[in-house]
């Protein structure tokens, strides 16, 4: 009994101070983002590993997702006859809800845990460590220009992924069901609004890349560092970022889109 | 010893170091001096926070009491500006050689020239050629860190240590894993870069032999206690049976060969976890 109570207090002190470092670490990262941008180099190399090696994952996936957005909504959708709607039911789901989201885990998935491996594995191999040394901030020249690039990236990929799908839908629709493509695209253009529909769905991939890379790069900076301690922070970064993305999209949805 | 008097002749001095890890004391009240333009050797046991040492003389770790000055400042007390300021006049030889896996070993060497001063790229390219041709591997520029053995890869971070002509460097194990051609290298390279260049050297080791060689002055530490210290003719004609059984690698002495542990037939007798 004791014991238990002792497990839950130090568990319950460990989350604390957890979240207090994250905290911390979120804010010295901030505090440098200014100086990432007069050293556009380092940048550049972030966005690179980051954003254009996620390009192929976020592509695909988009072109299937859309094409199986168009083939569920098409039988439900002609049911009430209403299939020349299903440009509108494929572009909304996907700005709304299904690229932000669908974006965001699979770049937690490919970005994420990579930027989690690799700080880890920096501060294993005394990388992070040696730069102090040379007195060389880490947050400067490792920390920053990745979270930078990270938050860049995201909006990006779920635009991307968004287009793609939307693409993907227009074929199945127009090529496979042999639907009007003048319907798919116009009823699109006339139903879906900038402000409600693409505004906020870039607006939640935007508050997406912020949750998933500080988290990452704080697993990373903080993992205990041994290959196991590595591994155990990669799985962390996974599943948090999966836990945040699908909580914070609730909340978000909620806020904007609850009163209508 | 007291040597507060003369303090220009020492570059670090500690007085009433303690720190602990935890439950775990790794320094009880210790004092040491090293002085200028001299190679000091830390030698103990592996575990005795030697490294430990190190990180706190950096400014990265901060001792529960007492305080560490370099070169007349106490890092504990510096402000972060300051504190970055004087380490870069302090070179630090990782024994993993930290170097940066993503940069070629032109681009770590070159690392702290561009990012603490503004030199022209030529210059830089200058700089680095000539630190490379003193460990003598100008011709692997262009190798990355993965495709460099174990002593290259040192030899590698030295001359990244001594990119900004620092006034000390600190070389944490230099010696492991080395084979003997690279261990005679290093510890050659170690003692004429300390003399051409007029540094001020700390190594930390426990490799009995080759740091005898080429250090001025050593303390052997233990237990969180200084328990020896002298030049290195005089550590070999100790009386202390500590440092004769250190520096004669005896399995059983001061230092047990045993960690502690429960009676060993009632050990054998009780019935283990099955995993």
């Amino acid at each position: 009994m004791i014991n238990s109570l002792q497990h839950l207090g130090a568990y319950t002190r460990n989350s604390f101070s957890k979240v207090g470092r994250g905290t911390g670490f979120l804010l010295q990262t901030l505090s440098y983002l200014f100086s990432v941008v007069a050293r556009p180099r380092l940048l550049m190399a972030q966005l690179y590993s980051v954003g254009v090696l996620s390009f192929l994952i976020i592509t695909i996936s988009g072109l299937f997702v859309g094409m199986v957005l168009a083939l569920q909504g098409y039988y439900t959708l002609s049911a009430f006859g209403a299939e020349a709607s299903l440009g509108v039911m494929v572009a909304a789901s996907l700005v709304r809800e299904l690229g932000p989201v669908v974006s965001a885990l699979l770049f937690a998935g490919r970005a994420g845990s990579a930027l989690t491996a690799e700080i880890g594995l920096m501060k294993a191999t005394e990388q992070l460590s040696g730069m102090e040394m040379m007195a060389i901030d880490p947050f400067k020249r490792i920390i920053a220009p990745r979270f930078l690039a990270g938050c860049i990236s995201m909006p990006l990929l779920a635009a991307l992924f968004s287009a793609i799908g939307t693409l993907g839908g227009y074929m199945v629709g127009s090529g496979l069901l042999g639907l009007d493509d003048g319907a798919y695209w116009s009823q699109m253009q006339a139903k879906i609004d900038f402000q409600d529909d693409i505004i906020n769905g870039v607006i939640k991939s935007i508050v997406f890349g912020f949750v998933i890379t500080w988290i990452a790069l704080f697993e990373g900076y903080d993992s205990v560092p041994t290959s196991e301690g590595v591994s155990r922070s990669t799985t962390r970064t996974v599943v948090n970022s999966a836990f945040s993305i699908l909580g914070l999209d609730f909340i978000l949805t909620a806020l904007m889109f609850g009163d209508h | 010893m007291d040597n507060n008097s003369l303090p220009s002749n020492n570059l670090v001095s500690i007085r009433n170091l303690s720190f602990s890890r935890g439950e775990k004391i790794i320094f009880n009240d210790i004092s040491l001096d090293l002085a200028r333009g001299k190679i000091t050797a830390i030698m103990g046991p592996s575990g005795t926070g030697k490294t430990t040492l190190l990180k706190l003389i950096g400014g990265q770790l901060r001792p529960d009491q007492g305080t560490i000055s370099v070169d007349n400042q106490n890092v504990h007390s510096l402000r972060r500006a300051d504190l970055y300021t004087l380490r870069k006049r302090i070179g630090m030889l990782f024994q993993s050689g930290a170097l940066l896996t993503d940069l070629t070993v032109f681009d770590n060497v070159a690392l702290p020239l561009r990012e603490h001063t503004q030199l022209p790229e030529a210059l830089i390219r200058t700089l680095v050629l000539m630190k490379l041709q003193a460990v003598g591997l100008r011709g692997a520029k262009e190798m990355m860190p993965n495709e460099l053995s174990g002593g290259m890869g040192r030899r590698i971070a030295l001359a990244r240590a001594i990119a900004l002509d620092p006034m000390m460097i600190m070389y944490d194990e230099p010696f492991t894993g080395q084979d003997p051609i690279s261990m005679g290298v290093l510890a050659h390279l170690i003692k004429s870069l300390n003399n051409t260049l007029g540094l001020t050297s700390i190594i930390v080791s426990h490799d009995v032999h080759e740091t005898s060689l080429i250090a001025d002055y050593m303390y052997l530490i233990a237990d969180g206690k200084i328990i020896d210290q002298g030049t290195p003719t005089e550590m070999h004609q100790s009386s202390s049976a500590w440092t004769t059984q250190f520096l004669t690698g005896a399995a059983d002495g001061p230092v047990h060969f045993h960690y502690p542990a429960k009676n060993y037939l009632d050990d054998l007798l009780s019935s283990g976890k099955r995993y």
